[in-house]
Formats: C-alpha cells, structure tokens, sequence
C-alpha cells in the first residue's frame, strides 16, 4: 500500500475515531444536560445564573441560546429544551399548557443615538414616527435628518408588548431596519445618529452604562432606568418568566429554584433588571 | 469474467454507498415536502401572491402570507448583482487572456481565485462595516437594496471571472492564429472568434453566478435592512427570501413555521432550475 | 485554472491599422479600467480584515475562550467546535462520497441507468441553496432524529451538502487514471479490489484528497446551514451533542448582535479566511500534482 494511501486512511479513522469517542463520552459522562432556549433579554442573565449553578453543583451541564420567547415556548412544547426563557404574558392556550415561573421584572423603553439632541418624545410623537406619519427629526426640532426607525422581527415579543402599549397594529408600522434581539437592536442604533429603536430598560442601561452611544428616553414623564422599573413608575414593564413542559423535577427543578432564589439576586441586578421579591 | 468473493462484497458495498448518497437528494426534498404541506394546505396556492402583506402568524387565517415584495427583494438583488458582475467578470477574463501582461494575468487570476474563496458571512461583515456605514451617508439608514447587490456582486464576479476565463483558455489557438492570418484585428478576434467559440462556458458562469446570487443568505441578510417591501429605489431596504427564512426560522411556529419551508422550497426550485439549465449547456459546451 | 504557457499576445506582433488601432485600444483600457477596479475593491477588503483584525490576532487569542459575548476574550471553544463539526462532517461524507465516486468511475458503464440517477440527484443536490440545507438539517437532524442542536446536526448538515462536490472530484481524480493500469492488473490477474486498492487509489490518491480539502473549504465557508442545526453555543464543547458555534457563525453573531463586536469579528474573519486560503492552496497544489502524474504517465 502506497503512502499517501495510508496517511489518508490513518486520517479517516481517527476522524471516526475521535467522532466515535467523543459520543461514547456523551454517554459513559454522568453529566446531566439541561437546554434552555428563548427570549433574548433572558439569555445573557440565565446564562450567567447557570454558569453559577454549574459551579455550585457538580454533574450537570446547562446550554443556554436565545432565539425569540416564541422559540423558546416551541422548544419546551416539542421536547427540543427543557426550559423556555419567555418575556412577555402567556397566551390563554399556552399557559393551559405550560408552567411558568416568574424571574425578574423588565421595562420597555425607546432609545436613540447619543448624539440626537430630542430629549423626549411625547406618546403621540412616537406613534407619528412609528407608523411614518413623522419621518424626518426636523419636525421634533431638532435639526434635519431622516428617521430610521427600527423594528423587531414579527413575532419578538417586545414587539407584542411594544405595539399593545401603544395601540399600534402590527402593519401599521413602517420600519426603516428590522431587527431581531435586543442586541441587534442596540447595535443599530448606536451606529446610525437618526435611528429609534426600543429595547429592554435592563440591555439598554447595561449597554449605554458600557459605553454604547445610545441614549434612553423617558416613556411617559418617567425616565427609564432600572430604578423606574423597581419601583414600579415606570408604565412599560413585564415579567421575565422561564417556562417548562411539565411541572418541573429533578436538575429542573433545582435550577429554577436556584434562580428564583435570593443567590441570585445580584446577578439579577448586574443585568439591570428587578428581582422578584415577596 | 470471473470475480472473486471479495469482489462481490466491495461491489455491494459500493452500491449501498451510492444509494444512500442518491438518497440523500431525496430525503431532502421529502422534508421539506412534508414540512411545507400544512401550510400549502391551509394558505392555499393563491395567497402567497394576493394577500395584502407578509405578518404570518401561527394559524393560517389570521396571517398574511404574501411572498411577492421578497420575490422582488431577491430577483432585485440579485438582478443587478448579475448586471453588474458580468461586465466586470468578462472585461476581467479579456483582460487576463489578452492584454495583461502574463505576470499580472498570473497574479490578477490568482487574486480572483482569493475573492471566489472569502466566504458570504465575511463579505457580510465587510459590507456591514465598510459599505453600510458608506451608504447611511448619503441616505439613510444604509442598510438597503444597493449594498445588497454591492455584496452580491463582489461575491458572483470572481465564479463568472473564473469560468469566463477558463472558456477562453479552452478556445483552440488555431482558431487565434487563422483569425490573426486573416487580418483580424485583437477586438475583432474576441468578438468575432473567441466570444462566439466561448459562449457556452462564459454562459455556464452567468447561471451559476445568479444561482449563487439568489440562494446567498448570510451577507444580503447582513446588509439588506429586512423590510418586507417591493423596492421602489436602489436606497429602499429590501428582504430576500433566503434572509427571511434565516430571521424568522428562529421563532416561527405552525403555519408560519410551514410557509417558512415553502419558501424554501419555492427558492430551491429556481436554483436548481439554474443549474440544470448551466450543467446543461456546460455538457454540450465541453462535448462541442 | 488554466495558466497558459502560450502567450497569445504573439499572434497579435505587429501594429495594427491606425483604423482598427482605436477599438483596440478602447477595450485595452476599458480592460484595465475593470481589472483596475476589481483589485481596488480587492484591497479595500483586504486591508479592511488586516487593519481592523490583526491587533486581536494574538496567540491568546486563537487559544482562549470567548467572554462577554465574544467582545473579549479568544475563540479557542469556537476553533474547537468548528473542529468537531468538520470531523462529523468528513466522517460521514468522505466514506460515502470516496464508495459513490468509485462505483461511478470504476464499475458501472456510461449510461448505466443506476449510474444515472446518481450523479442525477448529485446534480440536484450541488444546486439547493445553503439555507434550504439548514431548513432540511433542522427538520431532519434536530427535531425528528431529536439530535437536537448539536455539533452532530451541523455536522451531518454539512456532509449532505459537500457530497456533491466531494463525490464529482473523487470521481475525477479516478477517471484520470490511465486504462493501462486497469488492462495490466486484468492482465496479470488481480482481483478487481486488489487492483482497486493496490492501483487505483494510490495513483488517484491526489484527486480524491483534492475532493476531501474542497469538501472541508465549502463546509468551514457556511454559516447559513449551521445557524439552525448545530446552534450558538459559544462554551467548549464537552461531547458532540452539545451545541457548538462555528467560526462563521462567530462572526455573524458578532457582527450583528454584540455592540462592540466588530475588532473581534473582523480578527476572526481573518483566521478564517486564512484557514481557507491554506486549503484552497492545498487542493490547488494537489490538483497540479495529478496533473503532471497524468501527463507523466499519458
């Protein structure tokens, strides 16, 4: 047999090898594996608060990706991951199936680029702009240059609470940019001087207090902050839940427990959301 | 002819392999197939094309579900993108054949075959970073239709630039040297001899390019904006069918979920249609 | 590619008419102009990934593991994810596509109707869209095999979707064999798998790890298929049923969804980009080398 011949299959087999290995690992290893997927503005907390669950407990591994609180209800309903990360309310038919538990409580709020010199917009300014009666800043006073609005994705739940609490349907909109996670939305913002967007109070105070030039406006007389939201002024909020197929057991269990616990109240409030606290 | 026992075993072996890989075409269209049909089913064969706009939602009879403005988003895209890259890319085969000098040609060749080899997520990160910001400029947001295609073509040039090339190359050189015996000029030679001798492989390349064009995701997904919209301007933001699926996949449900595997379909179709057609006229090019 | 030793500008020696100079010269600089333009754009690229990467390109870098999302720290558990990925991917495809490409170029005749419908639905399959694989892997691989999101599921995506060209070089690499070597084992008696195995292969053994490096280059190039298939885990991997993030995926995500991602997008552009660069050389030298074989030895 010619060389070349052998290296190639000396190379083969230890693909099918370490393949191989690698799975006979997955089963021989005692770790216990828990998927949580959903909500983007849970992810970067529960990620977190998992990272410090698997450091306290030993055997047990916890994967965490966001993909939007639809995808995270989808998940747990066909058994993809063991727990859904959801921010906005149930449906009637969803929480007939499913379990929710409460996390952490987080506002809604606009922002702009740091630079863009309108302070605050009042509630009908906003819906102008959303639904593009209002295009360009000069109409708020501030000198000339063309909104780009910023949209989620259909189906992001911040849209959902975003649209309900301004009376808003859904094809009335007309978005510049659409986006999908809080991030992305963050990130568009802060890279274009005439965009609006709305995100999460927690992410945009975590991203503005890091040095992102956005700025948060005030939603009704309120300004947004973390405080605002704690403090229950603030009028655009909701509660952070994780939900799960059945009611949950073992690692489960533990887990939600764990971060429903005061243990975790700091990373909670690292990430400038509310812990739940009665 | 008589065969050993072992010969008979590897030949089993052989064939089993080979309907597995066959298969694999198979199984891939019997998903999607079978994904698509709830929503084939409840929206029904119209509406894809009459419903007033694209909110789709879980159930059908809520949602709206009409794929026409991101037909155009991609055909758009993808279009110029075409318009743009086959200039450039024949100009640049010409060039390489004919008027460089053979050390530029070999390095010019060689910097298209570095251009065919960056993948589509790095020229959407290029494109995101240098061309959006570039176009927000001048008129906001950026993120729109021109970049899209900027990206796009900058991706399809150097698979049109390279095939191009290589039909060139396979045009006889007696054919070269009759035409030069006959007082030809250069751009009568190219025009008269070479591009009529290439036209096949040199169409080969424009199909594969815009099969390319419009099944690409990652960068037009970058850049485009992702507004549902019929563009109007080369600044409107646009979403393509590809990029829809790649945003929404993430979070859709039911009907939508379903419609999202219908669209895949639909796109699949076109590509392969493309590359039929090209493997079609490439075969009959390289039998000529 | 073809490097042509002929220079073709010998036939055009002398100069032209001073009426036919004018077209002449009007394609020469609109020529230059494109080619001109092309490498500008080229550069700009270029320089852009080196400017904005190469101060993050440190060893720490290429060894650590990404923190904050991935605006600090490395991409060692990336590099290792997209390791495992491309090693489900090979495993699976380079067997399946090395058997297909020998029983098409070695033991079915042209027009054998089996034959047919093979290369037929590889034909097919070299045209679906990226995307439309990452639909079918999600469907298929994560929800009805309940692989879930794991390096398994983009793995075996991708080996769906690199059998193609895998298969057709491997094909080649055989079919450039000369038929002496086949009538000379007939000949002398061998087996048809001694003669395979003995012959064959060590002679076609550039053109099939040729179709093998292009395989890998399509597979380490695609995000769109991996996006919904091995998922976004940006943790080391402690077995191939976790999620695993790919480096293009990496960027994505970086691009997109982290404020202040970019440096370190950019310096994983560039270690990608240059992982690819290596092995589209290596399928370049490679295919050279079975040239020269084949003329050597037509």
């Amino acid at each position: 047999m010619s060389k070349p011949w052998a290296a190639f299959i000396v190379v083969l087999s230890f693909a099918l090898v370490g393949a191989g290995c690698s799975e006979s690992s997955a089963e021989a290893g005692a770790t216990h594996r828990i998927v949580i997927t959903g909500s983007s503005t849970l992810a970067p907390m529960i990620a977190e608060i998992a990272k410090r669950f698997e450091r306290d407990h030993d055997g047990v591994r916890i994967d965490v990706q966001a993909g939007g609180s639809t995808r995270g209800i989808t998940d747990v309903r066909s058994g993809l991951a063991d727990i859904g990360m959801v921010s906005r309310q149930l449906g009637a038919e969803e929480r007939a199936a499913l379990h929710s538990h409460p996390i952490a409580i987080d506002g809604i709020c606009l922002i702009t680029h740091r630079d863009n010199p309108v302070a605050a917009p009042t509630h009908d300014q906003i819906i102008a702009i959303y639904s593009g009666r209002v295009t360009n800043w000069q109409s708020l006073g501030a000198p000339p240059r063309p909104i780009t609005v910023v949209n989620k994705a259909q189906g992001r739940s911040t849209l959902e609470v975003f649209l309900k609490h301004f009376a808003l349907r859904s094809d009335q909109i007309q978005a510049s940019v659409i986006i999908g996670g809080n991030q992305q939305a963050i990130k568009t913002v802060a890279g274009n001087p005439g965009a609006i967007g709305y995100v999460s109070v927690g992410s945009a105070q975590y991203a503005a207090e890091q040095g992102t030039p956005i700025k948060l406006l005030p939603m009704g007389g309120v300004p947004a902050s973390v405080r605002a939201v704690a403090e229950g002024d603030y009028p655009l909020s909701r509660t952070l839940i994780v939900v799960t197929a059945h009611p949950s057991t073992g690692w489960t269990e533990r887990l939600i427990d764990y971060a429903q616990s005061p243990r975790v109240h700091d990373l909670i409030s690292e990430h400038y959301f509310v812990p739940i606290t009665d | 002819m008589s065969r050993s026992r072992t010969d008979r075993w590897l030949l089993v072996g052989l064939r089993a392999s080979g309907a597995v890989t066959g298969a694999v075409v198979l199984l891939v269209i019997a998903f999607l197939l079978i994904e698509s049909w709830p929503a084939s089913r409840h929206v029904g064969l119209s509406r894809w094309i009459t419903d007033p706009s694209w909110y789709p939602t879980s159930s059908a009879a809520d949602g709206r579900f009409n794929l026409v403005p991101m037909l155009w988003g991609t055909l758009a895209a993808a279009g110029i993108a075409v318009a743009l890259a086959t200039p450039l890319a024949l100009l640049s085969a010409v060039f390489c054949r004919f008027y460089a000098p053979p050390t530029i040609a070999r390095f010019y060749r060689r910097m298209i075959q570095l251009l065919a080899g960056i993948p589509s997520v790095v020229y959407g990160l290029w494109g995101l970073t240098a061309l959006v910001p570039l176009i927000q400029h001048f008129r906001p947001p950026g993120t729109s239709l021109l970049a899209g295609a900027a990206v796009l073509t900058l991706m399809i040039l150097p698979t049109i630039a390279l095939l191009a090339d290589a039909a060139l190359a396979n045009v006889p050189g007696d054919h070269l040297r009759a035409a030069a015996a006959a007082g030809l000029s250069r751009p009568g030679t190219i025009r008269g001899v070479v591009f009529p001798a290439a036209r096949a492989g040199i169409f080969t390349g424009i199909l594969l390019g815009t099969g390319r064009a419009i099944g690409e995701t990652m960068a037009v997904l970058m850049v485009c904006g992702n507004i549902v919209q019929t563009p109007t301007s080369l600044f409107d933001p646009i979403r393509t069918l590809t990029a829809n699926i790649a945003l929404e996949m993430a979070y859709a449900m039911g009907d939508h979920r379903s419609a999202l595997f219908v669209s895949g379909l639909a796109l699949m179709a076109i590509v392969i249609a493309l590359v039929a057609m090209a493997d079609r006229i490439g075969r009959g090019y390289a039998y000529a | 590619m073809h490097d042509q030793a002929i220079s073709w500008h010998a036939a055009w020696p002398a100069p032209r008419l001073s009426a036919r100079r004018n077209p002449d010269r009007f394609i020469a600089i609109t020529a230059w102009l494109g080619a001109i333009a092309v490498t500008t754009v080229f550069f700009w690229i270029v320089v852009d990934l080196i400017r904005l990467g190469g101060a993050q390109l440190t060893p720490a870098f290429i060894t650590n593991a990404p923190t904050s999302a991935g605006r600090a720290g490395g991409i060692g558990s990336v590099l290792v994810s997209t390791a495992l990925i491309l090693g489900v991917c090979l495993a699976v495809s380079a067997p399946l596509g090395i058997a297909t490409a020998i029983l098409l170029a070695e033991f079915t005749r042209e027009g054998n109707r089996y034959c047919t419908a093979i290369r037929r639905s590889l034909d097919t399959l070299a045209g679906v869209p990226s995307i439309v694989f990452g639909l079918f892997g999600y469907a298929f691989f994560c929800v009805y095999l309940r692989m879930g999101f794991s390096i398994l599921s983009g793995g075996l995506t991708l080996a769906c979707m690199v059998l193609p060209i895998l298969t057709r070089t491997a094909e080649q690499g055989l079919r450039s064999v000369p038929d002496e070597y086949r009538y000379a084992a007939a000949a002398v008696g061998m087996t048809r798998t001694q003669t395979l195995r003995q012959l064959l292969l060590p002679a076609a053994m550039p053109g099939l790890v040729a179709g093998v490096v292009l395989g890998v280059g399509r597979a380490l190039a695609e995000t769109a298929a991996l996006l919904y298939t091995s998922g976004y885990a940006d943790r080391m991997p402690s077995s191939l049923a976790d999620s695993g993030r790919s480096l293009s995926i990496h960027i994505y995500d970086l691009a997109m969804n982290v404020p202040g991602g970019e440096p370190n997008a950019y310096a994983t552009a560039l270690v990608l980009v240059g992982l690819l660069i290596a092995i589209n050389a290596t399928a370049v030298w490679l295919g050279e080398r079975w040239t020269h074989r084949k003329l050597s030895t037509a």
